[in-house]
C-alpha cells in the first residue's frame, strides 16, 4: 500500500489544530481559483492526497507551480508524488542525497504555513499589542515568529481589524536579538522608518525593503544592539525562504510584500514583533485599553494640578530618561512646577501598543500641546508605562 | 527471419510480430527478406548500410510502418536522435494506435533530458495500450527522473552526476502493426489503392483502432465528480431508453457496478477462468488480436507471481437498453506496476449478465 503510506507520510504535517472543513470543490479537479493563496492551495493538496487522489494532488501541485515556479515546498511535493509512482516512498522530500537541512527547512515551511491557514485569526479576538492606534496609522503589523506569520490589521476606529496574514521567514537563530550579529529578530514595538524602494537594493531584498527602529529607547536601555533590521522581500531565485533563514530581518515573498507595502506608512505604521502572539477576547481588550487611558489622563491631570508629588507617584523608581535618574527628573520638576500659576496639557493622537514579553510594558506616544503662564511647548512624546506592584509607572520618557 | 529478439519482448506476442512483418505486402517474403538482411546489417553494426537499404525499402513503399520504424531505430543507433525523433513522430502521427512508437519516442526525450515530454510520449502508448509493461517501465523511471528534477528544484541540488538512473528500454520491434493505419484520412484520389490492399477482413479492426481516440480529450470524461453525475442521469435516459421504468435502470445499474466490481475482485485474486467469463464472446480485443492469443497473453500477465490488486471507485454507468457504458477510476497496484487511470468499459446484457464488449482506457 504504497499509497496510502505515502499519504501518511505527508498528513503527518496536517495533523495539527482542529480539522476545518477543505474549502473549494472536493474532488473536481479545477486549476484555478479566485482564492489562490499559496496556503488555501497546499490544504486541498494534502487533501487530494488524503483521498488517495494522487493524480489531482499533482495537477494542483502543478497548477500552483506555474504560478510560483520557483516555490521550493511545491516542487518538493511535485517531486514526491511523481517518486510515488515510480516505487514506494517513505518519508516527506524522498530524494535520495537531500540535504536532511534543507528537507528539514521546507517540512517546516509547510507545517507554518498548514497551521496558520487552519488557525486563522477569529473576528473577536485581537493581539493583546494593539491596544489603541492613533486615528493616522491607518494600519498595524503584528508578527509571530514562533509561527512564521505577520498580521496585517486595520484601524477601524480605533479597533484593530483583521485584514490578511502572511507567511514570514525570521532569524536563523530565533527571537529576541540582544546583540549585532546573533541572527536573531527583535521582540518588540516598532515601527516602519522608511520605504526602501527595489531600484535602490540588491537582488537578495526582492521587490523591497522597510527599515525598523531597532534598537529603540528600550532595546538601548536594556543593552541590545545591531542595526538594519528590516521587513524585505525574497531573491529572485525563491519564492520564499525557509521559516528560520534570515539574519535578523522578516522577509516576505515579494508578492506579499508588494501587498502589505500598499498599506505600510513609513514613520507612522507600527511593526510589533513577539515570539508568540497573545490574543485578547475583544471584551478584554477594551477594559485593558479603558484602564490604561484613564491612568495615563490621570497623569496629564497631575501635572496640570501643579502637585509636584501627586504628579511623581506616576513615575518609576527605575525610571530613567536619558543619564537622568528618578531623583534628578524630581528636583528638576519641583523647581520648574515652582515658578507656574497654571499648567494646561493636551494629549493628542495618543497610540499604546503592549510589548511583548514578559515584563508587562506599554509604549506610549502621542502628540503633547504643553501651555503655562510662562512656557508653551509642542512635541511629540513617547513614554514606556511598566505594571508595578498593580499599578501603572512611567519608566522611560523622551521626545519621539 | 529476425535474428536479434529484443529481450524485452513477450513470448506471447511472437505470433503477432509474424503477421505485423507480413502485412501490407505483395510479396511478404520478399519484405521478411528485407527486413532481416536490414536487422542483419544492425546487428554487424553496419548502420549506414542498414540505413541505406532502409530508405530504399521505405522509398518503394513509402507507407510501410515497419520499415520506418528500423529506420527511427538505426538512426537511433547512429546517435542521430533529433532526425530519429523527427521519424518516430511522423509514425505517431500517421499510426496514433501504435504504441512503440510513442515509447522510443519517449526514450529520445529522456536521453535529452526532455522528461515531460518523454512522460506524455508515454502517456500515449498506455492510453492506446493499456496493458504496456514496457511503456509502464520506462514511465516509472520518467517519472522518478521528473521527481529528481523537482528535487532539484526543491532543494538546490545539482543531481545530475550523482542520481545514476537506469536507461529506459528502447523497443525493437514494431509488434502492433498488424492493424496500423494510417491516421490521415484518405482524401486524394491516388491514396484509396492502398488501403483494399490490407483490409480485406476489416470491420472488426476498423472498431479496434478506436481505443486510440480517447487520447486526446480523457479529463473531459473524467472530471465529473460523483454528485453531478448522479443528476446528469435522468436527462440521458428518457433519451436513450423511454420506456424502462427508472425503478429498472437503478436495478441494471446496480446489476453492473457489481459485475464490474466482481470482474476487478477476479483479477485481484489472480482468478483467470473467472476474470475472461466477464468478456463478451464479441469482445474486441486490443488491435484485433485472435481472441485466444488475447486470452492467452491475458492470463500470462495476470498469473506472473506477485500480488495484483485491483480496485475501481467513481463508477459512472450510462446505460442505453441492453448495453452500458461504465466509466470508472481503476487503481492497480502489482509487483512491477502502479497505476490509476480512467477506464472506460461498453458492457452488453447477455443472458441476464452484463459483459464486458470494450475496454479503453479514458
Amino acid at each position: 500500500m504504497r499509497r496510502v503510506a505515502f499519504g501518511g507520510v505527508l498528513l503527518t504535517l496536517v495533523a495539527v489544530g482542529p480539522a476545518l472543513p477543505v474549502p473549494g470543490k472536493s474532488g473536481a479537479p479545477t486549476t484555478t481559483y479566485s482564492d489562490a493563496g499559496i496556503e488555501a492551495q497546499l490544504v486541498r493538496i494534502y487533501a487530494e492526497i488524503e483521498k488517495n487522489k494522487l493524480e489531482n494532488a499533482l495537477n494542483l501541485v502543478e497548477s500552483l507551480l506555474h504560478q510560483h515556479p520557483n516555490f521550493r515546498l511545491g516542487h518538493l511535493i511535485k517531486g514526491d508524488l511523481l517518486l510515488a509512482r515510480a516505487r514506494p516512498i517513505s518519508t516527506f522530500g524522498n530524494a535520495t542525497n537531500a540535504p536532511q537541512e534543507r528537507v528539514a527547512d521546507l517540512r517546516d515551511e509547510a507545517v507554518a504555513r498548514l497551521k496558520a491557514y487552519k488557525q486563522k485569526p477569529t473576528n473577536n479576538a485581537v493581539p493583546r499589542y494593539l491596544l489603541q492606534m492613533q486615528p493616522d496609522q491607518k494600519h498595524a503589523v503584528v508578527v509571530d515568529t514562533q509561527k512564521a506569520r505577520l498580521y496585517l490589521y486595520e484601524n477601524d476606529k480605533g479597533r484593530p481589524r483583521f485584514v490578511a496574514d502572511y507567511y514570514i521567514t525570521h532569524g536563523k537563530l530565533g527571537a529576541d536579538k540582544m546583540k549585532e550579529g546573533d541572527k536573531k529578530t527583535p521582540i518588540g514595538v516598532y515601527h516602519v522608518t522608511t520605504s526602501l524602494p527595489r531600484q535602490k537594493l540588491t537582488d537578495f531584498y526582492g521587490s523591497g525593503a522597510f527599515p525598523i527602529n531597532y534598537p529603540n529607547e528600550w532595546d538601548k536601555r536594556q543593552g541590545r544592539n545591531g542595526h538594519g533590521i528590516w521587513l524585505h522581500g525574497t531573491p529572485s531565485d525563491t519564492f520564499s525562504r525557509p521559516p528560520k533563514a534570515s539574519d535578523g530581518c522578516v522577509v516576505l515573498a515579494n508578492t506579499d510584500l508588494d501587498a502589505l507595502a500598499k498599506n505600510l506608512q513609513p514613520g507612522l505604521t507600527p511593526v510589533i514583533i513577539s515570539n508568540e502572539i497573545e490574543w485578547l477576547s475583544l471584551d478584554d481588550w477594551q477594559k485593558e485599553r479603558a484602564a490604561l487611558n484613564k491612568t495615563i489622563d490621570t497623569w496629564r491631570a497631575d501635572w496640570e494640578s501643579r502637585d509636584t508629588d501627586r504628579f511623581l507617584r506616576h513615575y518609576s523608581k527605575k525610571f530613567q530618561a536619558g543619564k537622568q535618574g528618578l531623583d534628578e527628573f524630581a528636583k528638576q520638576k519641583r523647581q520648574v512646577n515652582a515658578g507656574k500659576e497654571w499648567i494646561k496639557v493636551k494629549t493628542e493622537n495618543l497610540s499604546m501598543f503592549r510589548n511583548p514579553g514578559k515584563e508587562e510594558l506599554v509604549v506610549v506616544t502621542f502628540e503633547q500641546d504643553y501651555r503655562s503662564n510662562n512656557l508653551s511647548n509642542q512635541m511629540k512624546k513617547r513614554q514606556y508605562w511598566i505594571r508595578e506592584d498593580g499599578n501603572w509607572k512611567i519608566i522611560y520618557e523622551g521626545a519621539a | 527471419m529476425p535474428s536479434i529478439l529484443p529481450k524485452q519482448l513477450r513470448t506471447s506476442r511472437l505470433p503477432a510480430l509474424l503477421i505485423a512483418l507480413a502485412i501490407g505486402l505483395a510479396s511478404p517474403i520478399a519484405q521478411a527478406d528485407n527486413l532481416a538482411d536490414i536487422q542483419k546489417l544492425m546487428k554487424n553494426g553496419q548502420y549506414p548500410q542498414a540505413l541505406e537499404k532502409t530508405d530504399a525499402y521505405i522509398a518503394s513503399k513509402p507507407r510501410d510502418a515497419q520499415g520506418r520504424f528500423m529506420k527511427g531505430l538505426i538512426l537511433t543507433e547512429m546517435n542521430r536522435p533529433v532526425d530519429a525523433i523527427a521519424v518516430f513522430t511522423k509514425l505517431t502521427e500517421d499510426y496514433p494506435e501504435l504504441p512503440e512508437p510513442y515509447n522510443n519516442l519517449a526514450v529520445l526525450y529522456a536521453q535529452q533530458k526532455q522528461y515531460d515530454k518523454a512522460r506524455t510520449a508515454l502517456e500515449m502508448a498506455i492510453r492506446t495500450h493499456p496493458a504496456y509493461a514496457i511503456a509502464y517501465e520506462n514511465l516509472g523511471d520518467v517519472y522518478a527522473k521528473l521527481a529528481s528534477q523537482a528535487y532539484d528544484k526543491a532543494l538546490q541540488l545539482d543531481s545530475a552526476n550523482s542520481t545514476a538512473q537506469g536507461k529506459l528500454s528502447l523497443i525493437r520491434d514494431l509488434i502492433s502493426t498488424g492493424n496500423a493505419r494510417p491516421a490521415g484520412r484518405p482524401t486524394t484520389v491516388a491514396k484509396p489503392v492502398e488501403p483494399p490492399k490490407a483490409t480485406p477482413t476489416e470491420p472488426v479492426k476498423v472498431a479496434a483502432a478506436e481505443p486510440a481516440k480517447p487520447a486526446s480529450p480523457p479529463a473531459a470524461t473524467v472530471a465529473p465528480v460523483a454528485a453531478p453525475a448522479v443528476a446528469a442521469k435522468p436527462i440521458d435516459k428518457p433519451a436513450a431508453e423511454p420506456a424502462k421504468p427508472a425503478g429498472d435502470t437503478a436495478a441494471a445499474e446496480g446489476e453492473i457496478t457489481s459485475a464490474v466490481q466482481a470482474w476487478a475482485a477476479a483479477w485481484s485474486r489472480k482468478d483467470v477462468k473467472a476474470y475472461l467469463a466477464h468478456y463478451a464472446g464479441d469482445f474486441q480485443t486490443p488491435n484485433g488480436m485472435a481472441r485466444k492469443a488475447w486470452e492467452a497473453e491475458r492470463q500470462q500477465r495476470i498469473e506472473k507471481p506477485g500480488k495484483i490488486s485491483v480496485s475501481v471507485a467513481d463508477v459512472k454507468v450510462t446505460i442505453n437498453g441492453d448495453k452500458a457504458t461504465v466509466k470508472f477510476r481503476q487503481d492497480y497496484k502489482s509487483a512491477s506496476l502502479n497505476s490509476s487511470a480512467g477506464k472506460t468499459l461498453v458492457m452488453i446484457r447477455s443472458g441476464g449478465k452484463w459483459l464486458i464488449q470494450q475496454e479503453r482506457v479514458g
